[in-house]
């Protein structure tokens, strides 16, 4: 299949594929837009506790939120060594990325077993269901991200990843990146401004 | 940029920044988050907390879509398909607030 046979433009010029997706990260705008809410609406409401200020950790949240903004940096430093055509860096920064990934999640599941072994859970009360429900969305959504860039990593290292297919990397960047800037709103919202 | 297309519509392609670019912007991103958690451990900044932690993190949101997701180079269609729904999403937010009595008008 040649390359302008796999490429999907419509009448306004733009691919196809690159305009879905933004189409779809603007409904993940209203999920998170609805979880977020969600959890704005219940704060202070618990009747019992743990409450947000028992339990969260912000030294430790803040260098989750650093490893994320550092896994978009590499995630467009991949972008752009694919598009460029250099395949050995490509690898090098899909690897870090998805690395840095999976350090989150790590990060997430220790923050989520600590919590419950302080006695919150989502069922404890209305910052447990509210919390865990946005945050455990989130990290789904990381998982998802983790699994995608695995995936990108091993077509790299099979030499199927080329320039001329860079918008693969694009669109599973914009996800990437869409996923790091709700970090950046849960990381204000939820742990900081308690 | 605009370049021409053999088929029936030109094709609308958009140069990235470069790793320089990245680089300065992740740089940005890492003072801001510094000064963020800054301002939650000071007592002095307190009274302006909140304003202060919303400006700082709606920085950092505008940083990332605009130079790592390409909305500043991109087609302004794609800022219409993320910008409407955030929008919407923002005062959806703001109106269960102020519905559910979590924020209100006045003090």
């Amino acid at each position: 299949m040649t390359n302008a046979a796999t490429t999907h433009h419509t009448s306004t010029g733009l691919d196809s594929r690159k305009m879905a997706f933004w189409a779809f990260i603007g409904s993940e705008c209203l999920l998170f837009g609805s979880l977020i809410s969600t959890y704005l609406v219940y704060k202070g409401r618990s009747v019992v506790g743990p409450y947000p200020h028992d339990v969260l950790n912000i030294p430790f949240t803040s260098v989750s939120t650093f490893d994320l903004l550092m896994s978009s940096l590499m995630m467009v430093l991949a972008l752009a060594a694919v598009q460029r055509g250099d395949l050995k860096w490509a690898k090098v920064w899909l690897a870090a990325t998805a690395l840095l990934g999976i350090l989150f999640l790590c990060g997430q599941v220790y923050e989520f077993t600590s919590f419950v072994r302080e006695g919150l859970t989502l069922r404890t009360n209305l910052f447990g269901a509210t919390f865990f429900v946005l945050t455990g969305t989130h990290g789904a959504h990381v998982t998802v991200g983790v699994v995608w860039l695995l995936t990108l990593w091993v077509r790299a290292l099979q030499g199927k990843l080329t320039a001329a297919n860079a918008l693969t990397v694009e669109i599973c960047g914009l996800y990437w990146h869409f996923v790091d800037v709700v970090w950046i709103v849960i990381f204000t919202v939820v742990y900081l401004i308690q | 940029m605009q370049q021409p297309n053999t088929g029936e519509h030109p094709v609308v392609r958009h140069a990235h920044p470069t790793a320089g670019v990245y680089l300065r912007v992740a740089t940005i991103l890492v003072i801001l988050t510094v000064i963020e958690v800054g301002v939650f451990y000071v007592p002095a900044f307190h009274p302006i907390l909140v304003p202060a932690l919303l400006l700082l993190s709606a920085v950092k949101f505008t940083l990332v879509v605009m130079f790592y997701m390409h909305l500043k180079m991109d087609s302004r269609f794609f800022t219409f398909l993320f910008g409407g729904p955030l929008l919407l999403g923002c005062v959806i937010t703001l109106a269960l607030m102020l519905l559910f009595g979590a924020l209100t008008l006045r003090r």
